[in-house]
């Protein structure tokens, strides 16, 4: 790492032992109740530091809490032992906070209470407390986890004094960080086979070219080795990676091939026509593709089966993304629409009316609760995709061309040279941008994506390809299992695998994947029918008790087979009166519909005057119909 | 300006040497890890399925009796100690009767299962055996009148691979009355029961029993010590009777005489509350022979006429395994052993797809895992209907007529034999609702998703 972060590492140390020494100055003084804060230097590098004080860079060993509050003690100076004890109560209760609050994103719903069951239902009552208890645990035990072990931090930008982020360049940026990141900073001149489009493989590792000529090629992030370089002849028009870097897809003029990462053709799909933009399901398997005809066809890649094909009736499409969260496919059409598809429903699972105009771009968030689109009508929305509302809306000089999220929910949006990037993706309107990058020669936007993990955006435009660091950009912690970085090819082996034994069906594709394995309400002709049959055995049961009921007067004359009769005789009807009153009741509220039709409808019967007006008007007006 | 980046070096994520482990790094951010739900689904799906494909239940059949096997007993100090007896006195009552016992070695693997001693001294059939409670003797009873009392053998790895099995002679005769049907030992003490025209209880160290009881006229057939309660002890009738003793009191304690009788169904009672039982385990299509619970006692096994041995959870109506040859008759737990008519002893697994031997910490880690994914999917109706379907020799069908996948038919007990227990039905309604509710349960379809 470079200077400036063993820099900033310093300043955490530095903060941590002035708030202890805060803490004990505290506690010497019992009429302040709260923490009292140090400003001694500037109020922007104190907040700075505090929050990001609790954890040191990658390089340096996690120290047990035991131990930094025994480092902090030798740091202050001799004190009260009751003193030490109440702030180290006091610390131990911050920290239980934090990991509460932690804890709160790995907790999967809340409690599911049993109150009211029935005696059979209690062991269940009782293994949904248990169940519960193990989640509480499981959550508890990743928070301290992410406390503890989760070594990576966001990276981020600050501004000091008068000075503002989005007003630094590219090569300051590039001056004040490591040689590793500077690297991350790059212009590459294509002018002649151009606009391009950039695709990362899910783990960040390979970047995948496509030049609008038909100049495909492949290359590694890291060491920014070109691995492959093929030329197709063709129009090229979108290209995608498949599950790992082995595989991309090519949108070509007339058909979809499939190229292998030595650039060898390995498939021809030649069901998939005129295709403008591709998407890869990657937990399914799909190829999602949409084009001129603007017909949506997903194709399974493991198995080749063709597994759906949507007309969407809404023309050429050129605008589709996919929802990670629950991969649902977002189609954005000339006439303003977006609408929501899975490959399960010929027609939109949900169709929003977001622009007056085309909608020419529009992303999903990682976490998918939100989206945002860009119009023709020079305006970009947040959407809440929830509630299936807009949040919030700005209008922009130019129509944005291309929109991207970044993993911590930066957006970065593009039109014509400039891309600007701001943190719009939250709820609230962020008016200030963060970042703005101009291409070289005034190049025009073709797409751009943030390569996964790493804090870096690559733009594909008509001169070339350009990288951008954005610092707070990507996820500092991966996931070996999901996407790791470095990636040796005998764990991508391994995960191939993995993943295809995982590979989950296409009719799982729901809008809230989390439903699978939850109780679907009955529907209200299934209450009803559940409600007579228990009726109607309640009826039963009661009748049934009333027979055999035991006569239990015995007084002389009481006895007699005639009155033992009746008595049975009057029990039962009882018990058959009550059911009696309540069948009337309902025969009452039903509307007698068959025998007496309602007045539009029989002079609807009359008007038309056929043979079965007489019919319809009931035996004593029909007379007055003529024959 | 102040700045970081994520600037990672190679050297800290990757590892140094090609013999080192690579370095693995978890995020459990649930953002990370889209459907889970799905991938759990489908993860139960699939370990379902290869449950299925890898039931291979049969682990050994142990020969060596020439006649059917009556009796078993298991010790409960030593894993692998399994005592048997048979019928064969009861075919020719000149022959000398033997009661065998089998030590499963280590060598088992290799083929080495096989009797190590065998115990002969009965004339006639040996109807009951049971082991002391240090596990060092055991005594068996037979049709001759008589309990023996028998030295169980110290054996060394390996012995099994030798020559044939030694001869062994008892250590006492305890001479009965009438013919013995069954024995057990007491639980702490060293005292058995004896059941046979009357309930006996014998001390070890006398020659008379010292204390009878007698309910009824018909012969007692089985007797049982309480675990929990080591005083109190329940012997079966041959008048569908079940009683149940105290030591400490002369008489007996309470009676139960049963209204069905070889109905195939088992009942499970609280001993406290005889009145109507706590579960019905029905599937067997033929009369029960014998019932054994597994050390866990959240378990127990059965054997039947009907060929089968079944294994039920504890409180489980319906049987969570079946495995069958021909004719068994009695079943023992841990590795399920069952004796059976045709002189055999087999041995079986009580979970048909486990894998044999020492698991890896990983293997024992990823079968944690997928058991407890199927628990939390097994009541979605495809898991549940792969689960349930058991293959069977005679190749009828599943109980809810449905076929399997692979266009194999499948079965699961003909349910046409049963008949059910009068007082066992209304507490069993319960079930049924939460099984119609269960059916309620999400399963991706068209119609659940709504339009735009």
């Amino acid at each position: 790492m470079g200077k400036k972060r063993r820099g900033h590492g310093d300043t955490a140390a530095e903060s941590k032992r002035r708030k202890v020494e805060g803490d004990e100055k505290e506690s010497s003084e019992p009429a302040s109740s709260t923490i009292p804060e140090k400003n001694e230097g500037s109020g922007v590098v104190t907040v700075a530091s505090e929050g990001r004080g609790r954890k040191q860079g990658y390089g340096q060993a996690i120290v047990p809490y035991k131990l930094v509050r025994d480092l902090d003690e030798k740091g202050g100076d001799e004190s009260d032992p009751d003193d030490i004890l109440k702030a180290d109560e006091r610390r131990a209760e911050k920290l239980k906070k934090e990991l509460e609050e932690r804890a709160a994103k790995y907790r999967r719903g809340t409690e599911k209470k049993s109150a009211g069951w029935k005696e059979e239902r209690r062991e269940i009552g009782v293994e949904l407390k248990r169940t519960h208890e193990v989640v509480e645990k499981a959550a508890l035990n990743a928070a301290r986890v992410e406390h503890w072990l989760l070594q990576g931090e966001a990276g981020f930008l600050e501004a000091e004094g008068v000075e503002r982020t989005r007003d630094f360049r590219q090569a300051e940026i590039v001056h004040e960080v490591d040689l590793l990141s500077s690297r991350n900073a790059f212009d590459l001149r294509l002018p002649e086979l151009g606009p391009y489009t950039v695709d990362f493989t899910r783990n960040g590792q390979f970047l995948v070219l496509g030049g609008r000529k038909g100049h495909l090629s492949l290359m590694e992030w890291r060491s920014k080795n070109l691995l492959t370089e093929i030329q197709v002849r063709e129009t090229t028009r979108d290209v995608k990676f498949l599950h790992n870097e082995c595989f991309f897809a090519a949108a070509q003029k007339k058909y979809v091939y499939i190229y292998d990462k030595r650039g060898v053709e390995v498939h021809c799909l030649k069901d998939h026509r005129g295709v403008l933009k591709l998407e890869f399901l990657p937990h399914h398997f799909l190829l999602a593709t949409i084009g001129k005809g603007g017909f949506l066809r997903y194709q399974d890649t493991s198995t080749g089966r063709m597994v759906a094909g949507h007309a969407t009736k809404r023309g050429t499409c050129q605008v589709m993304r996919l929802n990670h969260y629950n991969a649902v496919i977002h189609l954005g059409h000339h006439n303003g629409t977006v609408g929501l598809w899975s490959p399960n429903m010929s027609y939109p699972l949900v169709g929003l009316m977001c622009h007056y105009g085309p909608v020419t771009s529009l992303a999903v968030s990682e976490d998918g609760r939100s989206m945002i689109t860009a119009g023709m009508d020079c305006q970009v929305k947040v959407w809440d995709l929830r509630k299936f509302e807009a949040l919030h809306s700005y209008a922009v000089p130019q129509p944005v061309t291309w929109i991207d999220i970044s993993q911590k929910g930066l957006v970065a949006e593009g039109n014509g040279s400039l891309i600007r990037i701001g943190r719009g993706a939250s709820e609230q309107k962020q008016r200030d941008l963060y970042m703005t990058h101009k291409l070289f020669d005034r190049s025009v936007v073709r797409n751009f994506q943030f390569c996964p993990y790493e804090d870096s955006l690559v733009v594909g435009h008509s001169g070339g390809i350009s990288s951008i660091i954005v610092p707070g950009a990507g996820e500092p912690n991966f996931d070996t299992f999901v996407a790791n970085p470095f990636e040796t090819p005998k764990q991508r082996r391994e995960k191939e695998i993995h993943s295809l034994l995982d590979k989950l069906q296409p009719s799982m594709i729901t809008l809230e994947p989390e439903i699978i394995g939850k109780f679907r309400k009955p529907t209200k002709a299934q209450q009803e029918a559940e409600r007579k049959a228990q009726e109607k055995e309640e009826r039963e049961l009661a009748l049934k008790k009333g027979k055999r009921s035991a006569m239990r007067n015995k007084a002389k004359g009481k006895a007699t087979p005639s009155k033992k009769f009746k008595k049975k005789q009057d029990v039962v009807f009882n018990v058959k009166k009550k059911h009696i009153v309540k069948d009337a009741h309902e025969k009452n509220k039903q509307p007698r519909g068959d025998k007496f039709p309602a007045p539009d409808a029989a002079a609807a019967a009359a008007a038309a005057g056929g043979s079965d007006a007489p019919a319809a008007l009931g035996s004593a007006l029909s007379r007055f119909v003529k024959k | 300006m102040k700045i970081k980046t994520i600037s990672r070096s190679e050297e800290e994520f990757t590892r140094e040497r090609t013999n080192d482990l690579r370095k693995v790094f978890r995020n459990l951010d649930p953002k990370l890890h889209p459907m889970e739900k799905a991938h759990e689904y489908t993860r139960a799906l699939t370990a379902v399925k290869l449950d299925k494909i890898f039931a291979k239940p049969f682990v050994a059949a142990l020969d060596g009796h020439m006649d059917g096997v009556s009796c078993m007993a298991k010790n409960f100090h030593k894993l692998n100690c399994l005592i048997s007896g048979s019928m064969d006195g009861v075919m020719n009552t000149t022959e000398v009767d033997a009661t065998r016992s089998y030590v499963i070695t280590n060598e088992y693997e290799q083929g080495c299962l096989r009797a190590i001693r065998t115990f002969p001294g009965h004339k006639g059939a040996v109807t009951g055996l049971a082991v002391s409670t240090d596990g060092e003797h055991f005594l068996s009873c037979g049709n001759d009148c008589t309990v023996r009392l028998w030295q169980l053998p110290v054996t060394e790895v390996g012995e099994a691979t030798r020559g044939p099995p030694e001869e062994e002679e008892e250590l006492g005769i305890y001479q009965g009355k009438n013919a013995f049907r069954g024995i057990d030992h007491h639980w702490q003490k060293n005292i058995f029961a004896t059941a046979g025209a009357q309930v006996d209880i014998w001390e070890l160290e006398r020659s008379e029993p010292v204390n009878s009881f007698t309910w009824g006229s018909d012969t007692v057939v089985s007797i049982r010590f309480n675990p929990a309660e080591p005083d109190v002890f329940a012997s079966t009738g041959s008048d569908r009777s079940i009683a149940l003793y105290d030591l400490r009191l002369g008489t007996p304690l309470r009676k139960l005489v049963m209204q069905a009788n070889e109905d195939c169904n088992l009942y499970t009672y609280d001993m406290r509350t005889l009145k109507a039982a706590l579960c019905v385990h029905r599937d067997h299509v033929s009369a029960v022979m014998d019932v054994d619970y597994s050390p866990t006692g959240r378990e127990f096994v059965t054997g039947s006429y009907d060929r089968t041995v079944r294994i039920f959870g504890q409180n489980a109506p319906r049987s969570r395994e079946i495995y069958h040859t021909k004719r068994m008759q009695s079943g023992d737990a841990a590795y399920v052993m069952s004796g059976s008519d045709d002189f055999n002893v087999r041995i079986w697994k009580a979970k048909a797809s486990e894998k044999m031997g020492v698991l890896l910490p990983r293997e024992r880690f990823r079968q944690n895992y997928l058991e407890k994914v199927k628990d939390r999917y097994k009541h979605l109706d495809e898991i549940k209907r792969i689960d349930r379907c058991t293959r069977c020799q005679d190749g009828t069908r599943c109980q809810d007529g449905t076929r399997c996948q692979d266009g194999t038919q499948c079965q699961d007990g003909a349910v046409s034999g049963e008949t059910v227990g009068p007082d066992a039905v209304p507490r069993f309604q319960g079930v049924s609702t939460a099984e119609s509710r269960y059916r309620r349960a999400f399963v991706p379809q068209r119609s659940s998703l709504d339009p735009c």
